[in-house]
């Protein structure tokens, strides 16, 4: 079967196009989604093939984006809602904590809330502190809601279309560092390649410690095992693609072989991404400790313009290398 | 009240030529990679928005926008070389390089700042006019609003209440026809955008020609005076992007319905040539001639002196630099490790 190289913007775009194509309840809306062919070309063409009915351009309100998204879902239909910038999801939040992740629950199953929110995320290239938020965590925290963070392109056409056809919400992040970033796709994955939702995935194997990231963490996890392989050091790197559902059974399976760990994220490092996973790896491997578990994260502070203080506040793979080298 | 002396129109003109001058020259530098980021939204085109209504205010009155914030700093009397810098992220620049384009403030302007998250600062505004409410003052908080974001929450939550507190606002909509891509009628219900003011009960003075700064001045001495005395106003203004949403849109070199329709408001309603137009049938084009030359020299001048200014300075690289005034330094806060790095002066 032919591979290629394909841009991660590219897979998602052809996922989605696929399940419109596949499913007429299947829907976009968004900030810009139709005319505009999308603030990151992801549904760039979709008007002209779908049309207006099915590729609708919002207004500035995402409190209603947010909320329009669950009751059409309730109704029946599919809606794939855009926020422009997962920044501009806080705005929704509410909608998006309690009303897609609870209608279900709240009416006791009466009600199911088939939708997928996608959502640019991440910082970098000087946005600036409101628009450089990558806070996955805060919308994984909710019970009802699932959500995926791909770190490559044939992860993300997997992940979305599972997304897409399960009955239940998911909010779906696109790092928007990882949008131009081409990786091997194959060219017939046939219509129904769908990575299961929750399922984590090892992106590279190593003895000697394990590196547990998603989404952009995963590339600087990799370069970083790449750097610890010249001196030496095996890392594994286990990305879990999800935050909800957690695939722990992935890391646990690592951390008996390895018995060290440092989690890697790109978002901030308070009540994040990096504290449930040392929590839970220190509460049920604890026998298998051999190193207290290291977290590699941003800077605990909002991110500035000014481009050498944002990058000193950002994780990298050099970071990560450091944090490996005091543990092993 | 609304008759501008021959001063004042001639201070307006030295304003919008600086605002142009500032604004092409971001946009030079920006393909010149010597701003980088990516967001910079320019005020080229809307100049008589801002100048016309700023002039009805006094210094103690306050001003507040959103991203589009270069003109109205300039506006104010905001240092060109300190904007310069902020472009550039550097130390010198007004928010020490931690805001970039998109923030701009000054304190001793009463410039509460420029804001990202489209309808964010609306509800700010309302607050900074309730202190004024609060402590009997008569001053008024001027503003900015885009055309796009009078569809988002926030702007029905923060008018309604500036309505039932009667909190001296005057609202801007600053409508220039589209929020990024998207034209105004294909995202608001009601497209004449002040009525959606009045549907709270504030008072509405219209749709006002905001390429010519007279009429904006002469509604916005009206309104001014009304919320100094009452409470809220809106007024929307009709006007124009020169250089489209920001740096990112390309939407003018896809569509050809648009560039025509650039060029027309670029040809036939530019601000700065209907002001000059104005001044010279009111005092000569002879009698204005230099002293409208001398304006563009020095708005020439400045903006060169405040890139050599921006470009000598240094950018902050410091740990200190970075997490400098997360917080408030406090001796009511116990002292950990966090509290004291966030504090750093
Ligand atoms: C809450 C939120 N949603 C989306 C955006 C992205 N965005 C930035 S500016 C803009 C358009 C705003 O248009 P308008 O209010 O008309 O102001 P203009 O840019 O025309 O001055 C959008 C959608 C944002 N910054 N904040
Ligand atoms: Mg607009």
């Amino acid at each position: 079967m032919a591979t290629r190289n394909v841009a991660m913007r590219e897979a998602i775009r052809r996922a989605l196009r696929e399940e419109m194509q596949r499913d007429e309840a299947v829907f976009v809306m968004g900030e810009e989604v139709a005319h505009w062919q999308g603030t990151h070309r992801v549904t760039r063409g979709f008007l002209e093939e779908f049309g207006e009915r099915r590729v609708r351009d919002t207004p500035i309100s995402e409190m209603a984006i947010g909320g329009l998204a669950v009751g059409a879902a309730m109704a029946g239909l599919r809606p794939v809602a855009e926020f422009m910038t997962i920044n501009f999801a806080f705005l929704a939040l509410d909608a998006i904590a309690n009303h897609a992740a609870k209608v279900r629950y709240f009416f006791d199953g009466m009600f199911k809330v088939p939708l997928v929110y996608r959502a640019a995320s991440g910082w970098g290239n000087q946005a600036t502190a409101s628009h450089s938020h990558a806070p996955e965590p805060i919308f994984a925290h909710f019970p009802g809601i699932y959500v995926g963070c791909p770190a490559n392109a044939l992860d993300a056409y997997g992940m979305l279309k599972a997304a897409i056809r399960d009955d239940n919400p998911v909010l779906f992040t696109e790092s928007i560092a990882l949008y131009p970033k081409p990786s091997p796709m194959p060219d017939d994955l046939g219509e129904d390649y769908l990575l299961p939702i929750g399922k984590g995935d090892i992106k590279r194997e190593g003895g000697d410690v394990t590196l547990v990231a998603y989404a952009r963490g995963v590339d600087w996890a990799l370069q970083a095992a790449r750097l610890l392989a010249r001196d030496g050091v095996e890392a594994e790197v286990v990305d879990l693609r999800w935050l909800r559902p957690l695939d722990m059974a992935l890391v646990y399976q690592s951390f008996k072989k390895t018995n060290r760990c440092v989690i890697v994220e790109e978002s901030l490092p308070m009540y994040s991404f990096g504290s449930e996973i040392a929590a839970l790896l220190q509460e049920h491997m604890f026998d298998y400790m051999d190193a207290p578990i290291k977290r590699v994260a941003a800077e605990d502070v909002p991110l500035p313009y000014s481009k050498e203080i944002e990058l000193l506040a950002l994780p990298n793979a050099q970071k990560v290398a450091a944090a490996v080298k005091e543990i092993v | 009240m609304a008759e501008p002396t021959k001063d004042m129109l001639l201070e307006w003109y030295r304003q919008m030529v600086l605002i142009r001058e500032f604004e092409e020259t971001c946009h030079q530098l920006y393909e010149e990679k010597r701003i980088t980021g990516v967001y910079l939204h320019l005020y080229s085109g809307h100049e008589a928005s801002g100048v016309g209504s700023m002039a009805a205010l006094r210094k103690s009155d306050h001003v507040i926008t959103a991203y589009r914030d270069h003109g109205i700093a300039l506006i104010l009397g905001m240092d060109a070389n300190a904007v310069m810098a902020e472009m550039m992220g550097k130390e010198t620049g007004s928010s020490g390089g931690k805001g970039g384009s998109m923030h701009l403030a000054s304190r001793q302007h009463n410039f509460w700042g420029g804001y990202a998250i489209v309808g964010g600062h609306l509800p700010l505004a309302a607050g900074i006019a309730l202190e004024a409410r609060y402590r009997g003052k008569d001053d008024v908080t001027m503003t900015y609003v885009g055309d796009g974001a009078t569809n988002n929450g926030y702007f029905h939550e923060a008018l309604n209440m500036s309505a039932i507190w009667d909190l001296p606002v005057i609202w801007i909509i600053e409508n220039n026809g589209y929020g990024m891509g998207t034209e105004v009628a294909r995202a608001s219900g009601q497209t004449e955008l002040h009525r959606k003011a009045e549907a709270y009960g504030i008072r509405s003075f219209g749709r006002v020609d905001a390429q010519n700064a007279l009429e904006v001045y002469a509604v916005a001495c009206q309104a001014v005076d009304y919320a100094r005395r009452h409470g809220p106003a809106v007024i929307e203004h009709i006007t124009y992007r020169y250089r489209g949403h920001g740096v990112s849109d390309k939407q003018y070199d896809a569509r050809a319905d648009m560039s025509a329709e650039l060029k027309e408001w670029r040809a036939s309603r530019e601000p700065i040539t209907i002001l000059r137009d104005s001044i010279e049938s009111r005092h000569g084009a002879e009698a204005v001639a230099e002293i409208l030359a001398r304006h563009e020299a020095d708005a020439r001048r400045i903006v060169a002196e405040s890139v050599a200014f921006a470009e000598a300075s240094a950018l902050p690289n410091s740990y200190q630099a970075l997490m400098r005034n997360t917080y408030v330094a406090s001796d009511l806060v116990h002292k950990t490790a966090q509290s004291v790095g966030a504090g750093i002066e």
